[in-house]
Parts: structure tokens; sequence; C-alpha cells
């Protein structure tokens, strides 16, 4: 048989995806994941440099797909361009080189970067709150805009508060906004560089958009886990209100993806686990909203991957309550079995190889773990193999194994 | 029902700004502080008892650390220096180098602490020489490793390992926790085992004193 095209392998990679996403039955069990620090290591350069040298993070990543070959491919994405967050002086972040060490996976710095007496502020306008005073707090190049006026009062005489635009600090800010979007540009130039590249050699990308559900929206970089925690108690009117707005910025995130021929939009879930809330604070706060973001989603088209964090083991019997064969659930470290009894025939589940196994297992390991999530997972496809979370540390030869044997033992004869 | 009960029963069914009224009320009447701090330990119990039972989760433990926080503000500046009362045992707390979370360990801190552990908790992104060095000073029975990143795996390993060297693994039980640990990790930190949850982490600690 005369060797396949990179587009008839392109074409091929795609469709085993979306067959398994619709709970139909593809060539075999398709196998990729989140591979977010493991390639930089397994390149050995420090995840500081690939953040301060785009080349180097092309480089890589095509060393890492060639070496794996994975069915999609993440490239370069996850390396956020430290350059453009130094011109930013974004206060929310660690990173290496700000705050960690060189090779130490990048992390938000946890607070309240909404206080709870602005929700009115964010309810009625989200843009004029995120604009004038959630980017100030944030980034320090930004702190010019906290001298703006809102943009909603610029009718008819709006014009002659543009003063502002004079001010010291807004001139500082737009030098810097400058600067930083010139940065943005290059790394998002290297990033459609590295798409054509590796579509050029066969290989899909495995996102076409992110998206956080409402409640995290809110949680993760506007109140913090603390006070969102707590105000499921303290205000549980203006939360709901505020998860209104958020459910709607959900859907105007995910729904880039639409038109994508494979509309892929990983859904990163924080703050539902078990600890986090109670099943009724579940079952008030959380899901109800993102389960009508993810509808309406799934409505334009977009297939979302929700990166449930975790063990989500008591949520089962709510998460089931979505359309057939339109939405990936990634299983992380709830218990795969238990998972499928509930999930199975409703959602495409994907996962879920100990990431510690993967790390100071063996290949015979993780061999036994694949035949095992593959004999109870896979009959009759919906579903792919993955580690159990986003991956940073491993043997190369565990993670090969992982593939390779997917590739053998996971095909549908 | 006495107004100390009414102040316990305010600040275990989370009820903030009854239970500071209260605090408030019993102060200017002459009440002595310490009854006060004696009904927060109390309903920090219920509190306790309430999370173990998983009929509170993480919003509650916080709420009650806080009102802990508001409570502790009202009362200190009229107490009267005062020991701080009987110790199970002492558990030093720490986030490993590399990572930044906190809630995880925070939430420990606090359960050991309302089941009447001596705790002392060295933050976030600690390097093991300072888990060595405070080992030494605080002498812990002891210590809690808290990770919520994989990077966490090696890092707690190699902290073990540094307790290790120093001569010290001997005089500490280790346990660890975080997000996506489990006794596979424990076992391949080194750490004599993990708890899933705050209040495993609390039957862990009882059992080994």
């Amino acid at each position: 048989m005369p060797e396949k095209s990179p587009q008839q392998l392109y074409d091929e990679r795609m469709k085993r995806v979306l067959d398994a996403a619709a709970l139909r039955v593809p060539d075999r069990v398709p196998v990729f994941g989140p591979y977010q620090k493991y390639p930089y290591a397994f390149a050995g350069v420090t995840l500081k440099q690939a953040m301060n040298d785009y080349e180097c993070a092309r480089t890589v990543c095509h060393k890492f797909v060639d070496h794996f070959q994975p069915d999609l491919d993440f490239g370069p994405i996850f390396t956020y361009p430290a350059p453009a967050m130094d011109i930013l002086g974004w206060k929310a972040f660690a990173w290496p080189g700000h705050g960690l060490g060189d090779d130490i996976m990048y992390q938000y710095v946890d607070g309240e970067y909404m206080k709870a007496e602005e929700y009115d502020e964010f309810i009625q306008d989200p843009s004029d709150f995120m604009l004038r005073t959630w980017a100030p707090r944030q980034f320090s190049a930004l702190e010019g805009f906290s001298k703006m006026v809102p943009w909603r009062r610029f009718m008819w005489s709006g014009w002659m508060s543009l003063d502002f635009f004079a001010s010291p600090e807004m001139r500082r800010t737009l030098d810097l906004a400058v600067r930083a979007g010139e940065e943005m540009k290059r790394w998002w130039d290297s990033q459609s560089q590295y798409k054509d590249e590796t579509k050029a050699k066969g290989y899909p990308l495995a996102f076409a958009g992110w998206d956080w559900p409402p409640f995290d929206i809110l949680g993760d970089t506007l109140r913090g886990t603390h006070q969102i925690l707590a105000d499921m108690r303290r205000r549980p009117g203006k939360l709901h209100d505020a998860l209104e707005v958020a459910t709607r910025i959900f859907v105007e995130y995910g729904s880039g993806a639409a038109g994508e021929p494979l509309p892929l939009v990983w859904v990163w879930v924080h703050k539902s686990t078990r600890e986090f809330m109670s099943d009724a604070q579940f079952k008030e706060f959380y899901w109800p909203y993102f389960r009508r973001g993810l509808l309406a989603l799934v409505e334009k088209g977009v297939i979302p991957v929700v990166y449930w964090e975790a063990d989500f083991e008591s949520r089962l019997p709510h998460i089931v309550d979505v359309p057939k064969g339109k939405i990936i659930y990634h299983l992380s470290n709830t218990n795969a079995e238990k998972a499928r009894d509930v999930l199975g025939g409703t959602v495409c589940l994907m996962g879920n190889v100990p990431n510690i196994m993967l790390l100071s297992g063996t290949p015979h390991d993780v061999r036994a773990y694949c035949r095992k999530l593959i004999d109870h997972l896979g009959k009759g496809g919906g579903f792919i193999m993955d580690s159990a979370l986003m991956l940073d540390e491993a043997k190369p030869e565990n993670l090969k194994a992982m593939i390779d044997f997917t590739k053998d033992y996971g095909a549908y004869r | 029902m006495t107004a100390k009960e009414r102040l316990v029963d305010a600040i275990s069914d989370m009820q903030e700004e009854e239970a500071i009224k209260l605090v408030k009320e019993m102060l200017e009447a002459g009440t002595d502080p310490q009854v006060i701090l004696d009904a927060s330990r109390e309903a920090m119990a219920i509190v306790g008892n309430r999370y173990e039972r998983k009929e509170y989760f993480l919003p509650e433990l916080i709420i009650a650390g806080d009102l802990l926080k508001e409570i502790g503000i009202l009362v200190k500046p009229r107490l009267k220096a005062k020991g701080t009362g009987k110790s199970l045992g002492k558990v030093l707390l720490g986030t490993v180098a590399g990572d930044i979370h906190d809630i995880g360990k925070d939430v420990v801190g606090f359960m050991l602490d309302v089941n009447n552990f001596e705790v002392r908790d060295v933050g976030v992104d600690v390097p093991s020489d300072v888990f060595v060095k405070n080992i030494r000073e605080f002498q812990p029975d002891i210590v809690g490793m808290s990770g919520f990143l994989t990077q966490a795996f090696d890092q707690m390993k190699h902290t073990v390992e540094a307790i290790e060297k120093a001569g010290l693994r001997g005089k500490v039980k280790i346990m660890i926790g975080g997000a996506i640990m489990d006794a596979s990790v424990a076992q391949y930190v080194g750490a004599d085992a993990y708890g899933a949850d705050a209040a495993a982490a609390v039957k862990l600690a009882t059992s080994w004193i």
C-alpha cells in the first residue's frame, strides 16, 4: 500500500476524533492530550527559555510531535509570551523568572480582583468594569485605563471627556499597550506559523478555542477562590445575577470556534470538585449556568471538551443531563468505570492514565492500564486516550507506550 | 438560651452578622472574653464535625475561618495573656516549592487546629531546607506537605529526601495532600500516607499521636 499523504493523515486524524466525539465507531481509539510543559522537559529546554524564545518553542513542539505522533497537536500554545507579560506588568500571575524558578509551571496568583461591593458594576456593564477597574488591577502597564470615563456615556457630548488621553498615566499606558500588542503579534505569528507547519505534516491542532464555566469566570480572576466560595452563602442573589452575565460571556467565548473543521473548545473547570462545594451548591450555582452555556455552544456546532478537574464522581448524576454525542468529558482523577456507568452512551469520555504512573511507573504498567481502559471504556467508540491531568512530567518511554499501545490495541477490528 | 449558647449556634450555623453582633453585645455587657473564645472553639468543633459528615464543605470552612479571625480582633485587646490550652500534638504544614496554592493547606490547618493540634503553617512555595529548619525549631510530630500541581510529586520527594538527609525522618510522620494526590504518590515521594481531604488529614494525625 502506498504511504499516506499528509493531507490523508490530517483528514484521517480529524475524522477519528470527530467520530469518537459523536459516539460513532472510529477506526481506532484516538490518543492525544494537552501536553503542557512536558514537550520542553522532553527536549531539555526550560519553560523560561520556551516562553521567551518563540522559535525555540516551535522547534521543541516539532520534535515532540515527530517522536510521539499523537493524533492531535497542541503546539506551543501553552508557552505564554513572557516578553509581553513583562511589558504588561501582569501582577496576578507568577511565571519562570517572575516569581518562580526557570522550570516551574506558571500559576495564577489567586486574589480578590473584584470586590464584593463591585458586583453591581460588573453586572450592569461588565466591559466597563473589566476595562477601567479590573485591567489596571491586573496589569501595571494598564493602570492609565482607570483615568477613562465610561464609554457608555459617549453619545452626543462624550467626546468632550477625551482629555483623559492627555494624562501622563494614559500616555504611558497607550505606549506600553502598543508595545505589548506588537509582542503579542510576534507570538501569534509564531503560533500560526507552527499551525501551518504541523498541518503540512498531517497533524490537526487540538483546539479551536478555550473557555471557562460561568462560576469560574467569576471565581478565577474576579472574586478569587476564597471569596466566591463564601459568596454562595454571603450574597447568593448577587452571585446569581453575576452568573447570568458570566453565562453570556461563556457562550461568547466559546462561539469563536463555530464553523471550524474541528471545533473543539476546551473548557477548563476549576471550582466544581467535591471539596469546593456541596452537591446542593453545585446544583444551584455551578451546573445550571454551565449546562445552559454548554447547550448554547452545542447549538452553534461547537464541541466542548470539558476538562473536569480532580475527582467529580459525586457530580455524575447531574452532569449526565446533556445532549447525546455532542460533548467530550475529560475524566481527570475520577474512577473511569464509575464514570462510564453513568455517562457512557451520552458523552465521549477522555482520559485517564495516572500522571504518577507516567512519571514513576514502567511501560509495562502503562500498557496494562491502557488495556483496561480500552476494554472497559473503548467498546463501540466514545473514548479518547489521554493522561489524567495535563502533562508536565513523564518518562518518555511511558508516554510512548501509552500512545503506541493505544494505536495498536485500540483498533476497532 | 444563654448568650454563649446563642453565639455557638450563630457561628456554627454561618450567621455571620448575628455572631458579630452577639460578640459585641457580650463584650459591652462585660462578659469575660474567655467565654467568647470558648464559645468560638465549641462552634468550630461543630463546624468541623459537620464538615466530616459532609454537611459542610469548603465555603463553610472559609466563612468559619473568617469569623474566627474577626472575633479574635474584637476580643484580643481585652484578653489577659493565657496559655493556648491543651494540644494533641504538633503539625508543621506547608505547600512545597514551586507551588503557590494555599486553599487546601489552609483548610487542613483549620481542621487540625479545631481538633486541638498545634499547627505551624510555613506558607506556600516552601523550599525543602525551610521544612528542615522548621522541623528543627518547632519539633513537630507530623509534617504535612501540600501540592496542587503534578510538579509537586518530585518536589515532595526531594523534600522528604532532605528531611532524611538531615537525620530527622525518624522523628516525624509525613502526610501529603492535594487534589491530585493518592496512595501511589505517597509511596513515590516517601511519605507515610496521603489524605484525600482535610477530614482525612485529621484522622491520620490523630491515629499517629
